[in-house]
């Protein structure tokens, strides 16, 4: 077994050790306060926990198939982030070229350029290319009603769900001296401080969460648990460091910039929720809402977290 | 033969559907329909029937035919294939002259057999800016003919965007299927009386505003 694959089998062995005891405490609150399925509150956490297992086994299937499983894996949350996200835009007739575009030639096309790692034209290819493009197949159909605003939507969409959800597995790309072969555990690493501070942010807020931080967005959120999670969360991620190719000083400086960031992206996600009067974004993973309620904060720490890393770690 | 090929036609149709509109269902008081019920929807994509077939758990899908215009399903012999074999369509003249059995009558035999139907009381394709057209009267004759059968109003909300009249790339949105409180005629109500309840019974499900109707505005 190579060091890669004995840190990624610790790795899964934790995650699933982690899950295996929220699983035990979510059947013990709901025997003792639940038995008839009658607490929401129970009921939800226990779906959520459900759905963080299949997260976790799809994503340790995508790791055992190596690039092309995580590729799918990605390309698939961007196919359903995109549709969830454009089910709510203001789009008309006019727009269907555009759209079909989006979904069916832009959306692969951002991967394809992943799978050949040709870095120059991933990196532009949406928002140079396709934020051309899209205008103007738009326009040629000669609807000029809302232009703007229409293309603005379409535009934002492919930003967020398809541009940025993409730089997950871009990480895959990067050449990193002495991390040969490695680079599956940077996604690891990103996407368990992610989803572990989201977490951590909601434990926190409801032990000592006391002021609201935007009650107008997102009534949940508190700036106890918000201090709180990205603390937590940035002090696990300096202990991952043996997984990166930080030091340890440098892993906690990474989690917490993807904390921060994840943090802002769900509270953006949020204002474009209450904008268009929906509590999710969808129903696809039963207890979280949508993929894109899961994925909000990944997508606005990615391009980051990948740019840093790229920027002072990586040779071309 | 036909059937053998039937089969797996249905099932690539139904993924497909999944997968471009991830549909969601909402039944009335979430509970599933009863086996005797008449399923009557807007109509704004030919998919219409598709999505509700496509909700309905399998031992409800099976007895469950869509009512079509003949006219526009034996058109070729691909769409005969599809309307007739793969959803085993209770296909209607919609013309009155050329008819050879009434709609209600066909409608009937079907219902006698113990399926139940997918009806689109606006009879075509609302192309309109009204969310709903008004209902033709075949409802109503079915509610009087056959009090047994529940009649379900369901709303179809977004394949229209999916797929508007004239495109042939489908764009994936999400859809929802909504199932309304199941209805039967009142005693001595009149045809006009109940079609005007039934037509409101099936607007009442419609989203309030879609976002699509917000930049109309």
């Amino acid at each position: 077994m190579s060091p890669t694959q004995f840190d990624m089998m610790v790795l899964v062995l934790g995650v699933f050790g982690i899950l295996l005891v929220a699983s035990f405490v979510g059947q013990i609150l709901e025997r003792r306060l639940s038995p008839d399925g009658s607490n929401p509150a129970i009921e939800n956490l226990n779906a959520r926990i459900n759905a963080w297992w299949v997260m976790a086994i799809l994503i340790a299937i995508a790791f055992i198939a190596g690039r092309i499983g995580v590729l799918l894996l990605f390309g698939f949350c961007s196919f359903a982030a995109l549709r969830e996200f454009v089910t709510l835009t203001n789009t008309r007739r006019a727009d269907h070229w555009a759209l079909a575009t989006a979904f069916f030639v832009v959306l692969p096309l951002q991967y394809v350029l992943l799978w050949i790692e040709d870095y120059e034209i991933f990196s532009v290819f949406i928002p140079v290319y396709a934020f051309l493009l899209m205008p103007i197949i738009s326009a040629v159909r000669g609807d000029t009603q809302h232009f703007l605003v229409r293309i603005a939507e379409v535009q934002w969409a492919l930003m967020i769900c398809v541009f940025c959800a993409s730089h997950v597995p871009a990480l895959l790309t990067l050449h990193i001296p002495g991390y040969e072969g490695r680079n599956v555990l940077l996604i690891a690493f990103l996407v368990i401080v992610v989803q572990l501070s989201d977490v951590l942010q909601y434990v926190w807020g409801k032990m000592i969460g006391r002021t609201k931080i935007a009650p107008r967005l997102s009534p949940s959120k508190t700036v106890e648990g918000f201090l709180g999670g990205v603390v937590s969360a940035s002090l696990i991620g300096a202990g991952l460091w043996w997984i990166t190719p930080f030091s340890p000083v440098q892993a906690g400086a990474m989690a917490f910039l993807i904390t921060l960031m994840g943090f802002f992206g769900g509270l953006v996600m949020s204002a474009i929720k209450r904008d268009r009067g929906v509590k999710d974004w969808g129903h696809l993973i039963d207890g979280h809402g949508g993929l894109i309620d899961r994925l909000d904060s990944v997508v606005f720490s990615a391009p980051i977290f990948f740019h840093l890393t790229h920027y002072f770690w990586s040779q071309p | 033969m036909k059937s053998l090929i039937a089969r797996p036609v249905a099932v690539i149709v139904l993924l497909f559907a999944r997968a471009i509109t991830a549909v969601r269902p909402f039944w009335y008081e979430g509970r599933l329909p009863r086996r005797r019920s008449i399923f009557f929807a807007n109509h704004s994509s030919h998919g219409d029937f598709i999505l509700i077939w496509a909700v309905l758990p399998p031992r409800l899908r099976r007895r469950v035919r869509p009512v079509a215009g003949a006219d526009y399903w034996l058109k070729s012999k691909v769409r005969g294939f599809i309307g007739r074999d793969v959803f085993n369509a209770v296909l209607i003249e919609r013309n009155r002259e050329g008819r050879t059995m009434d709609p209600v009558e066909s409608m009937g035999e079907a219902m006698k057999e113990g399926s139940s139907l997918i009806l689109f009381p606006e009879g075509t394709r609302n192309q309109s800016d009204a969310s709903l057209q008004s209902f033709k009267s075949g409802l109503f004759h079915l509610a009087a003919l056959h009090p047994d059968f529940e009649l379900v109003p369901v709303w179809i909300a977004n394949l229209n965007r999916v797929m508007p009249k004239g495109e042939f790339v489908p764009i994936p949105l999400i859809c929802t299927v909504t199932f309304g409180e199941p209805m039967h005629l009142a005693d001595g109500e009149g045809k006009d009386a109940f079609l005007e309840r039934a037509r409101g019974a099936l607007l009442a499900l419609a989203p309030k505003k879609a976002a699509a109707e917000r930049v109309e505005e």
